[in-house]
């Protein structure tokens, strides 16, 4: 498997944890799957908007952008293109900045941890190295005079 | 190249698969069960604690009254209500020495510890507050390491059992009529210095951890000898 490939998987996994999250605020789905209730906490705190929209709406819109472009990225003719890593790149480090506000909320403002926004903080890492990984393929290599 | 683009060809297949799973699991998660998840972050409305001050057992002329704080996810309250309780409901209550109230103090950690206060204040609309509050407790073990959506179910079981009027119930759950006052009792509790459950507060001390019978009664005689 490929770097672009494992961001695919991760992204696509980040969209079902982000789309669980969302349906769950939104009332869609009536339970969370998270032992130590701060899902609740975290998603019905202020904070669980950002300029209006609910954050984890925003995360699963991101996920399935990077997903997309993951997509775009390992198709053969794509494959040593330096485009769609300059894009995972970018998108993932606006991710990377989103996410760690976010776990600022959640340890220093609101004083709970959402375990499955830890999952999403995880994945949204990991593809966040792969993503710089892959782009430093396109780097131009550093002779050593 | 052939070998390169059937093997992202299988790639793609896989994703889709896994997409139709995910959304299939997203579906049936939707789909199931009457849960209704009870907000932590509740802006308490005066209305909420208008002429509640907690589940009352006991006469209003009692000489001392017991105020119970408790979760009921938390296994010692379990460890209370099912081995002490008894002793001081027929032997303190019932004797109309002791007015007993219970308040409802949901932890944070206790995923259902809320959908069991709210499902035990709906059934006391119907007057079935204690009986469907016992069996809460009972039924801990059972539902304690269950999922919200779950527990929701086996509440709903048990409310039915306890013989409540199901169709007032599910309209009192789904409205979270009682979200607020359950937020209300909990913040009370913290501004009586409550911080574990079950706590007690007895002629103005609070006690906090599992009280046995004994120690109860002895605190009740020093407030008010027995007749």
């Amino acid at each position: 498997m490929t770097r672009r490939m494992a961001v695919a998987v991760a992204s696509l996994l980040g969209v079902f944890v982000s789309a669980y999250l969302w349906l769950h605020k939104i009332g869609v789905i009536g339970s969370m799957v998270c032992g130590t209730g701060g899902c609740e906490t975290v998603q019905f705190s202020p904070y669980s908007l950002f300029l209006g929209i609910d954050v984890a709406l925003i995360g699963l819109l991101g996920y399935i952008v990077l997903l997309l472009v993951a997509l775009i990225a390992i198709h053969p003719s794509q494959a040593n293109a330096r485009g769609p890593a300059l894009a995972l790149l970018g998108l993932s480090v606006g991710a990377v900045l989103f996410t760690a506000r976010l776990k600022y909320l959640e340890f220093f403002v609101i004083g709970a941890v959402c375990q499955w926004c830890v999952v999403s903080a995880i994945l949204i890492t990991v593809i966040f190295v792969l993503s710089v990984l892959e782009y430093r393929r396109f780097l131009p290599h550093r002779s050593h005079e | 190249m052939a070998e390169s683009t059937k093997s992202v060809n299988r790639f793609y297949l896989l994703i889709g698969v896994l997409l139709v799973a995910g959304a299939g699991a997203l579906i049936y998660l939707g789909r199931r069960g009457p849960s209704v998840p009870v907000p932590v972050a509740v802006t308490v409305e005066p209305s909420d604690t208008a002429g509640f001050a907690g589940y009352v057992l006991g006469s209003a002329d009692a000489p001392v009254e017991i105020i119970e704080f408790a979760d009921y996810q938390c296994p010692a309250c379990q460890t209370f209500e099912m081995v002490e309780f008894p002793y001081v409901r027929d032997r303190l209550v019932a004797t109309g020495r002791v007015r007993y109230i219970y308040r409802d103090f949901p932890l944070d950690q206790h995923n259902g510890a809320r959908l069991a206060a709210h499902t035990a204040a709906c059934a006391n609309d119907q007057g079935k507050f204690w009986e469907v509050h016992e069996a809460i407790y009972r039924t801990q073990g059972e539902w304690s390491l269950a999922t919200t959506s779950r527990i929701g179910s086996i509440f709903r079981d048990l409310t039915e059992a306890a013989g409540v009027d199901m169709a007032s119930w599910d309209e009192c759950m789904q409205s979270l009529r009682y979200a607020g006052r359950i937020q209300a009792s909990l913040e009370q509790g913290l501004r009586l210095g409550v911080n574990s459950t079950p706590s007690f507060v007895i002629g103005g001390g609070l006690y906090a951890g599992v009280m046995a019978y004994d120690r109860l009664r002895a605190i009740v005689d020093s407030l008010s000898p027995a007749p």
